[in-house]
């Protein structure tokens, strides 16, 4: 027994030695990661975003340097809060408060302190940053916008939130993402891949090298340069032509699908949303409610598409076979059902297609519909038939361009007719949905698929899918669906007859007036009554002012969409905007100066101040 | 001839062990002084270098702890004694004091702590005192002779104040125990360590509580054999009496950073970043190492220096990080097999004084290894004592050289006897 104590004891320590040893190297394998290491610091190094140039290589937008204080709260120790906010320019108790939410986000994980500091507040924060621990300054690649137009084409970065951190690891707080347009649908190709460099600190907080001389270190990877379809001088030029309007213009090439223009209005400068003036900016333009910069009304503005429509109703009725190019219908001043009439405005009469269309009149598109619908047993069959017609234009779903935000518009169904009239306690009859010939009604369409069914009919009874990615310059291609045709529900020898009826609006209907020397337009005006509610009463206001067209007429180069919210009838606005556009592109200078002058010059704040004046007004003046 | 058959005649897998744990320390040793301005594996301005002086002059050590006849060692027990002793109350007058303990004499630069080479001299004072003929110790009268042996030196070390160095002195209970002291001593030693332990984590009236309600519910469950209440009573006053000097010794005697020590274990203090620091830093540095480590001079702990006194106290944390579950198993196997391998041999001495002294060598090693990896590893207080062979300092590896081959020595002396 005196012989074995110490020995006995000596041993038993070794295995208690043994397994202390065990759970703590192997066992408790948490520690083992290099995140976790408090000698190790993880740096990341932010790749330069990519480019975006124009279609003919104009270059949109570019990166410039920004730096970012940043804070690991977990490594923070007793600082001179005082001094430190004198060199970040903020208040103490400001400083408090951004400490305290990123201690709530994460005591490990770096936050941001203060976003996007210029360079010479860098230079003078960077030599006393080590005093600090915790905080370190990240440097990043911000935007620099070339161009003042196309924000919503290109869309904006900014810092990552929660909820996208939480479904993708790649992101840390404080990072970018692409948020809005092309910046956020071609993130992947953008963004690039960030670098990471593991530093190894001392005690001090201070950098004493890279860690295991770099092993684990990455480079960052550049984000691939893009080229989009847009054309920056017609882009620029559109948003000029719709200074002090509302609405859009989306132009696309028929021959491709892609995307020549896409301009809303208003919109902002892209500029203002850069740097540390980024989020008074966003705020201010977020709650301009009233003219919403931010809200792309031409992907997400989903309007009655008025008389351009009608090109489609008489397509149809070629289609279904109940009308020929030389069937006439009268007009009585409009189309007259049971005891109500559908007003037109004053024209000859009677009418065949090509005249029909030309005048714009409201009874013959009504007669086509009525019998489109009525070829069939039952109107519910009717207005499904003549839905699939139409959705095979793109109407009535997405489109599947390459943009984050859009509208399905609507194409009523059959349901929603049985719906809102009770069937089968009540019928219903096409003469119900009459409205739906002359694309009032329950029908709505973007200006983006507005200007879509304008390149199936430029192309005859085909068009690609809309897209804005002209190349990405590197290993990626542009994707497949964007060169496959999708052909239309109605074939090609039906469309010459409304092609026909189009080009004689611009020669001598209600589009003669915007006629360009030397180019062949096929177009369609169009004028949209639409309605508010002022102090819950439905109010009308004055009507939207449309247009869609294509031009030349016979190898259609361009395909227009315009879209003027309240600016009366079709010529007035959306007509001379599409004219100066088409001449633009084509042409690449302006012969119709007096019109360009007009459009220039012309104002409609007027008409949009009306509704919240609080007085009394008159419409369509 | 001579020489050569005085070779063959020593141990030489103690020896080997030796060498082996010296150099493994100063391999750690480098890695955790390892700096920006250091000038290679010879630059004597670094620690490392120093340590490298340390080593060069053990081994002139060795060789005159080697060549004194052993007969000497037994002779002059009680004369090295007295001088150590002499040594350690010198300290009061011309002691340096560093970080609150005036445990060094200052050579010119050079700091020498007698504390260290005590160890040595007591052990052979015991060896002597308990080898005479007429030492008996069962009897109680040499009981209390050989813990004034023990208690004189750990007294002054206590008084300098170094409780860390003065606990080893608990380690002589072994070779006493060994040659015949009652076995309740260890319990009551190991009673008296838990009642220590308590009264530091739950008061001297929390303890005194405890011990009234186990004594209550012993006698109550042994009434029916009708228990002398005298004794429970004399006993319950005993512990609660110890609990309460305890207290007072903790409270009056101890320093603060002492008691924040003994706090830190005992989960009274939680603060990573406070009092905790360097267990917490020293186990994260461990875990680092996972099963192989990161490799000599790659520790990430080690280089940022966040283990404080690393390459002295904490040397086991750089081998934990650098080489890993495996590194720090041969280690541990290596002292295991040293104390062991030193039991072994202290049993097949033919003389008394040989066996006590190789037991008290074991028993210094024993307690030295367990307080220092249980401190590292975080299951014991932290008190400041060095990893024998392994932790920087001059004192330290001559202390401990001199104390392993006084013992190779007798040993030797003892195989050429029989």
């Amino acid at each position: 027994m005196r012989k074995i104590v110490l020995i006995g004891l000596v041993l038993l320590s070794g295995i208690l030695f043994t397994a202390r040893l065990f759970y703590l190297q192997v066992y408790d394998a948490s520690s083992d990661s290099l995140l976790q290491n408090s000698a190790i610091k993880v740096m990341y190094d932010y790749p330069q975003r990519g480019y975006m140039f124009d279609r003919n290589g104009t270059l949109l937008v570019s990166n410039q340097p920004s730096y970012d204080v940043m804070v690991i709260p977990k490594d923070v120790k007793p600082l001179d809060t005082l001094e430190f906010c004198g060199l970040l320019k903020i208040t103490k108790e400001e400083f408090k408060e951004i400490l305290y939410k990123a201690r709530a986000y994460s005591p490990r994980l770096p936050s941001v302190v203060l976003p996007q500091l210029n360079k010479a507040d860098y230079a003078s924060l960077s030599e006393k940053m080590h005093k600090y621990e915790g905080f370190y300054i990240q440097r990043r690649s911000l935007r620099e916008y070339q161009v003042d137009h196309s924000a919503n084409v290109m869309g904006y970065i900014a810092e990552v939130n929660n909820a996208i951190i939480d479904k993708n690891p790649y992101y840390q707080m404080g990072e970018l993402i692409g948020t809005a347009g092309v910046e956020k649908e071609y993130e992947d190709v953008l963004r690039g891949i960030k670098g990471v460099k593991y530093v190894q600190k001392d005690r001090f907080n201070r950098d004493i090298g890279p860690y295991k001389e770099g092993i684990f270190d990455t480079l960052p990877e550049r984000g691939n340069d893009i080229q989009l379809t847009i054309d920056a001088t017609l882009q620029k030029y559109g948003q000029e032509l719709m200074i002090n309007k509302r609405g859009g213009i989306v132009a696309i090439e028929p021959a491709s699908g892609e995307i020549l223009a896409l301009i809303t209005a208003p919109s902002y400068d892209p500029s203002l949303l850069v740097g540390r003036e980024r989020s008074k900016n966003f705020t201010k333009l977020w709650y301009d409610t009233l003219a919403k910069p931010l809200y792309d009304r031409v992907l997400m503005g989903e309007y009655p598409p008025g008389s351009p429509f009608k090109t489609l109703i008489a397509l149809i009725g070629l289609k279904e076979d109940v009308v020929t190019t030389e069937d006439v219908f009268s007009c009585y001043g409009g189309y007259r059902y049971g005891n109500r009439t559908l007003g037109c405005h004053n024209h000859p009469s009677p009418l065949a297609m090509i005249g029909g269309i030309a005048n714009s009149c409201n009874a013959y598109f009504c007669n086509v519909y009525k019998r489109v619908i009525d070829k069939f047993p039952t109107p519910q069959e009717g207005i499904d038939a003549w839905r699939s017609d139409l959705m095979s234009f793109g109407l009535g779903d997405f489109l599947g361009y390459d943009l984050p935000s859009g509208k399905k518009g609507n194409i009523p169904t059959s349901i929603y007719y049985n719906k809102i009239h009770k069937f089968p306690e009540h019928k219903w009859s096409s003469l119900a949905t009459i409205s739906n010939a002359i694309g009032q009604g329950e029908v709505l369409l973007t200006p983006m698929q507005m200007a879509n069914f304008t390149v199936a009919i430029a192309n005859r009874g085909y068009y690609y899918t809309p897209h804005i990615i002209k190349n990405i310059i590197g290993p990626d291609t542009i994707p497949k669906k964007f060169t496959e045709k999708h052909y239309t529900a109605v074939e090609e020898k039906d469309f010459y007859p409304v092609v026909e009826g189009m080009h004689q609006v611009y020669q001598r209907g209600t589009a003669s007036s915007i006629q360009v020397p030397g180019i062949e337009i096929c177009g369609k005006t169009g004028t949209a009554e639409n309605f508010t509610k002022i102090g819950g009463k439905r109010v009308q206001l004055t009507d939207h002012s449309i247009f869609v067209a294509f031009a030349p007429m016979d190898d259609p180069k361009i395909a227009i969409a315009v879209f003027v919210e309240n600016g009366y009838w079709g010529s007035r606005w959306a007509g001379r905007i599409a004219g100066l556009m088409i001449e633009k592109y084509l042409k690449g200078e302006i012969t119709r100066t007096d019109m360009e002058k007009y459009v220039l010059e012309g104002s409609l704040e007027a008409e949009y101040a009306k509704p919240y004046s609080g007085q009394p007004f008159s419409i369509n003046r | 001839m001579i020489a050569s058959k005085t070779y063959v005649r020593f141990d030489w897998l103690m020896i080997f062990i030796y060498i082996t744990l010296v150099t493994m320390g100063w391999i750690n040793i480098y890695s955790a002084s390892l700096s920006d301005g250091a000038k290679g594996f010879f630059d004597f301005d670094q620690i490392y270098g120093k340590q490298m002086i340390w080593i060069g002059l053990s081994i002139v050590i060795i060789i005159f702890v080697l060549a004194i006849e052993s007969k000497f060692y037994e002779r002059f027990a009680s004369v090295i004694y007295i001088v150590s002793l002499v040594s350690l109350a010198g300290l009061f007058i011309l002691g340096k004091t560093i970080a609150g303990s005036t445990s060094w004499f200052d050579f010119g630069g050079i700091s020498i702590q007698p504390s260290e080479f005590a160890k040595a001299a007591t052990a052979l004072a015991l060896g002597k005192y308990v080898s005479d003929i007429q030492t008996n110790m069962k009897d109680l009268k040499n009981q209390i002779g050989a813990l004034i042996i023990i208690a004189l030196p750990a007294v002054l070390i206590v008084l300098q104040p170094d409780p860390g160095s003065a606990l080893i002195y608990a380690a002589f209970v072994f070779p006493l125990y060994r040659e015949g002291l009652h076995g309740v001593y260890l319990l009551l030693g190991l009673f008296a360590v838990m009642l220590f332990v308590s009264t530091l984590a739950f008061g001297a009236v929390g303890v005194a509580v405890g011990v009234f309600l186990l004594t209550g519910i012993l006698f109550y469950r042994n009434r029916k054999k009708r228990p002398n209440i005298i004794k429970y009573v004399l006993i319950a006053i005993g512990c609660i009496a110890f609990a309460f000097s305890v207290s007072y010794i903790f409270n009056n005697v101890f320093k603060q950073h002492h008691r924040d020590r003994f706090n830190i274990v005992l989960g009274k203090e939680v603060d990573a970043r406070g009092i905790g620091y360097n267990t917490n830093q020293s186990e994260i540095a461990i875990s680092n190492g996972g099963w192989l480590g990161k490799g000599w001079t790659q520790g990430t702990q080690t280089k940022g220096n966040f283990v404080p006194e690393q390459h002295t106290d904490y040397i086991f944390s750089t081998v934990g990080e650098e080489w890993g579950f495996l590194g720090s198993m041969i280690v541990v196997l290596l002292f295991v097999g040293l104390i062991v391998r030193i039991i072994f041999r202290a049993e097949k001495q033919k003389t008394q004084f040989g066996r006590v002294y190789g037991y008290s060598v074991a028993a210094i090693l024993f307690l030295h290894f367990f307080v220092n990896i249980g401190m590292v590893t975080g299951i014991f207080p932290t008190v400041g004592i060095p990893l024998p062979f392994f932790s920087y300092g001059g004192s330290a590896l001559w202390g401990f050289t001199i104390l392993l081959f006084i013992f190779i020595k007798l040993d030797g002396a003892n195989y050429h006897h029989g």
